[in-house]
């Protein structure tokens, strides 16, 4: 059981993390305070072009370590110590951030690609150094705490951003530790997922042989893997990807009345199958074009959407989404397997 | 007993309870192997055996209208010794006696461990839940081929899933030829392929005119001997198997005796009537990788490109022969572990050569993924699967789909009595005596084989429902569902898997 919260301003309207919050600690009894975590987009307009590196580090030597291997391989723009309040969690890691360029010529390789590898070489050779964040113009904030000493530890009253995501968790398969929390996050892609993925095995087996190296102990890493490899590197857009990871069932598939509308699912269930996620979840992912969530076929986790106008809320509890919003258009549960995708207007604020 | 028939013990016997026996002869008559034979007594008849021949194969013990009949063991009692048992004692008076290779059937018996054993499936407790199959969709549903990496690579979809084969169930009827069983069998097999939506292999006896209704579910052979292939066989099938090795005898060919090539089977391999039909060792046009690439593309033109799959046994090297079978343009790799069985094959080759398709298995679905190839080839796997349980243990390490020929011989009817070469199968199962084969009845083996493998669906569907899985294609590769018991450190490895309570 894990307690999962969100909120996307479709103007791009900025504002504190105040409201995702109170969400949050409201649905506190669906974590054991083992790990928490928000991620925010839209929270730095000044370096929206750099890639923000946000480092957690066990020891200064591990700090060292990657601000080194950052240095070597990238135009460091801005350094800066990840402002804390120690004094609500006084057991932890070293927090930097860094926005950085990729040193490579355009032609020779995709800088995202490089971004990608870099991180992975970060969390797998860099003994106690995890790279937490690792888009644009977006960080990712994560812990061993409860909702509300997560928040207060990273000082998030000071952020302001346009889409807000949160985590709670109540780790059951894994250790309850700092790489471990939630969001899961790789260039654009924020995860927050409730549940167990009992595909694990198989999707990180694929994942590896796309030269993915899952190193956080935790199954919802896979996913933002996997949104990465569909949609960046395959060219997937997000309802197909979408589709892939929560695919309809075979006996659905067929019954689809257009040939080409099947033929197309039934390809990307084959091509795709090693990507499927099977067990129970409910998953909300961030990324740089909005929000989006989606839960298992069977709908094993819950999973509720508020609208308004302006914004769209989700929750894993509908008594969550009024302690962000009291006045919504409609309240919908989304049915097992349906996904729910929200893009900021066309002609939404530029950051 | 005579100093002649040294070697020739037999370690089984039919035993008869005379009060209930009525002299009716009937075991005399379904014995084939002239164990029993009726004598005289008072003023009818009784059964007595020879105690030389029984195989233990039960088809008097299940045929006698009386219930009268037991088979039990009978051993050849040697001085205990470790290493000279009666078994090797026997093998070796009969080969002083015959000064011929022992030819033996079925599968191998030796006691290499059967790792299937020692693998044992996870199941969900509390932190995600079990998914009841008699409530919700379980589905099995497999598509097999060669599949892009990418969607993106993807123009046309629908010539995408036309040049696949999808499958209801990955459970295929293993590569028996029309020679080694016979027409009955391989119609039953044909027709449950068809009812079922599943797959299966002809072997390389060719195909029977009688099956032509049956190849959208085929996949037809190419063998050494290249029997029955013809400009039209080359287009009537759903997919194609060049056959290279099999498990049982990895490296050695095969050799159909002139007695048993009757009419349709000499129509069939399109060979003269009585005539040997012998399968090289090798395919004399394949003598390198690169000669195979020849014949897979030989066959794609013939065929209309229809998907190519490579057979063969799984031998030390096997995962880097399977990587070269794909790069050489293979559409699926049949991996037939040393436990496969056979019509006939030399005893010493049954028992001493290749290696199990666990091992074989799991290092071949590793190499192609390591190499990025995994896609573009199915794995089909075989060669000692058993059961339900098996078949889900082959899915998580890596297969696509397995195939099961043991096993169907064993639900019409056999019982393992390895006698299959000798051509007197007392089941009418691998043996075309018009008299023996017509005592399998074609809708019986239907029937039976459509049970056993809706009784192995529904034992899936549970394993993966108990598993919180209701797609098996999360379950393929999934070798996190799988633990070791009894392994060490090696055998975790290749297999890779944890061992229990990691």
């Amino acid at each position: 059981m894990c307690g999962i919260a969100g909120l996307i301003s479709h103007q791009r309207e900025k504002e504190t993390g105040e409201r995702i919050k109170k969400a949050m600690v409201l649905q506190n009894d669906r974590g054991n305070g083992l790990g928490a975590g928000y991620a925010a987009y839209g929270i730095y307009p000044v370096y929206r072009d750099h890639y923000a590196f946000q480092v957690m580090a066990e020891t200064s030597f591990a700090l060292n370590a990657v601000s080194e291997l950052l240095h070597n391989n990238f135009w460091v723009a801005h350094t800066e110590e990840i402002a804390v309040w120690d004094k609500v969690i006084t057991d932890h890691p070293l927090f930097m951030r860094y926005f950085v360029q990729p040193k490579i010529r355009e032609k020779e390789s995709n800088p995202d690609d490089f971004v990608m590898e870099k991180v992975m070489h970060i969390n797998t050779s860099i003994d106690g150094a995890f790279v937490c964040s690792s888009g644009k113009n977006m960080g990712v904030f994560k812990g061993v705490g409860t909702p509300k000493d997560i928040y207060e530890f990273f000082r998030l009253d000071e952020y302001h951003g346009y889409c807000w995501i949160g985590h709670n968790r109540f780790p059951t398969n894994t250790p309850g530790w700092w790489g471990g929390a939630h969001p899961f996050n790789l260039l654009g892609f924020s995860i927050v997922h409730n549940g167990e993925i009992s595909s694990y095995g198989i999707n990180k087996r694929y994942l590896e042989a796309n030269g993915y190296i899952c190193t956080l102990l935790t199954d919802t890493e896979v996913v933002a893997y996997l949104l990465d490899l569909l949609i960046r590197r395959h060219g997937l857009s997000i309802m197909d990807a979408v589709t892939v990871l929560a695919p309809p069932y075979w006996s659905t598939a067929k019954r689809y009345s257009d040939p080409k509308q099947r033929d197309k699912m039934i390809g990307m269930k084959v091509i795709y199958e090693p990507a499927m996620l099977n067990g129970p979840f409910a998953i909300l992912a961030g990324f740089d074009g909005g929000l989006f969530s989606i839960t298992d076929n069977t709908k094993l986790r819950p999973m509720t959407v508020g609208t308004t106008s302006e914004y769209t809320y989700f929750a894993s509890e509908v008594s969550a989404l009024y302690e962000m919003e009291q006045d919504f258009t409609q309240v919908v549960t989304p049915r097992a397997g349906q996904p729910v995708i929200v893009k900021y207007h066309t002609n939404a604020k530029g950051d | 007993m005579s100093i002649s028939k040294l070697g020739l013990q037999s370690t089984f016997r039919p035993t008869f309870d005379l009060e209930l026996c009525d002299g009716c002869g009937q075991c005399a008559s379904e014995c084939t192997f002239n164990e029993i034979k009726m004598v005289p007594h008072g003023d009818s008849q009784i059964p007595v055996a020879n105690r030389r021949s029984c195989g233990a194969c039960h088809r008097c013990e299940i045929m006698c209208p009386r219930g009268a009949i037991k088979i039990i063991e009978d051993p050849f009692v040697t001085r205990p010794h470790g290493i000279w048992t009666p078994h090797h004692i026997n093998r070796t008076h009969l080969q002083a006696s015959t000064g011929s290779v022992a030819l033996t059937g079925f599968g191998a018996e030796t006691n290499v461990p059967v790792w299937w054993d020692r693998m044992l499936f996870n199941a969900c407790q509390v932190t995600n839940p079990s998914i009841d199959p008699q409530r919700e969709p379980m589905e099995t549903i497999t598509y097999l081929g060669r599949k892009p990496v990418s969607f993106r690579e993807v123009d046309d979809p629908s010539a995408l899933v036309n040049r696949l084969i999808p499958v209801n169930i990955p459970v295929l009827f293993a590569p028996m030829s029309y020679g080694s069983i016979n027409l009955n069998l391989q119609k039953a097999m044909a027709r449950v392929a068809k009812k079922l939506g599943l797959l299966w292999y002809t072997g390389e006896g060719g195909l029977h005119k009688d099956l032509y209704p049956f190849t959208d579910w085929a996949i037809l052979q190419v063998a050494s001997g290249r029997f029955g292939v013809s400009p039209d066989y080359l287009k009537m099938g759903r997919a194609y198997q060049i056959k290279i090795g099999q498990g049982a005898k990895p490296g050695i060919g095969g050799h159909l005796p002139g007695e048993k090539v009757l009419e349709g089977i000499s129509e069939t391999r399109m060979i003269p009537l009585h005539s040997d039909a012998i399968s090289p060792a090798p395919q004399h046009d394949i003598y390198s990788i690169e000669d195979l690439r020849l014949l897979i593309y030989a066959i794609k033109e013939a065929s209309g490109y229809k998907p190519v799959c490579v057979k063969i046994a799984a031998v030390h090297n096997v995962a880097a022969i399977a990587s070269g079978i794909v790069s050489a343009g293979a559409d699926m790799v049949y991996l037939d572990g040393f436990r496969g069985g056979t019509g006939a094959a030399p005893n010493i080759v049954r028992d001493n050569v290749g290696i199990p398709i666990e091992i074989a298995l799991a290092v071949v679905d590793q190499r192609l993924r390591e190499e990025g190839i995994r896609s573009q080839a199915s794995i089909v796997a075989a060669g000692g699967i058993r059961n339900s349980a098996d078949i889900m243990k082959a899915i998580a390490l890596g297969a696509d789909a397995v195939a099961v020929g043991t096993a169907v011989l064993i639900a019409c009817g056999c019982h393992g009595c390895q006698r299959c070469s000798s051509g007197k199968c007392p089941w009418g199962l691998t043996t075309n005596d018009p008299e023996l084969s017509g005592r399998l009845d074609v809708d019986w083996a239907e029937d039976r084989i459509t049970n056993l493998i809706k009784a192995w669906h529904h034992e899936i569907q549970e394993i993966m429902g108990l598993n919180g899985i209701y797609d098996i294609g999360s379950f393929r590769g999934n070798r996190l569902l799988l633990r070791g018991v009894d392994l060490d450190e090696k055998e975790l490895s290749l297999l890779g898997i944890k061992y229990a309570g990691e």
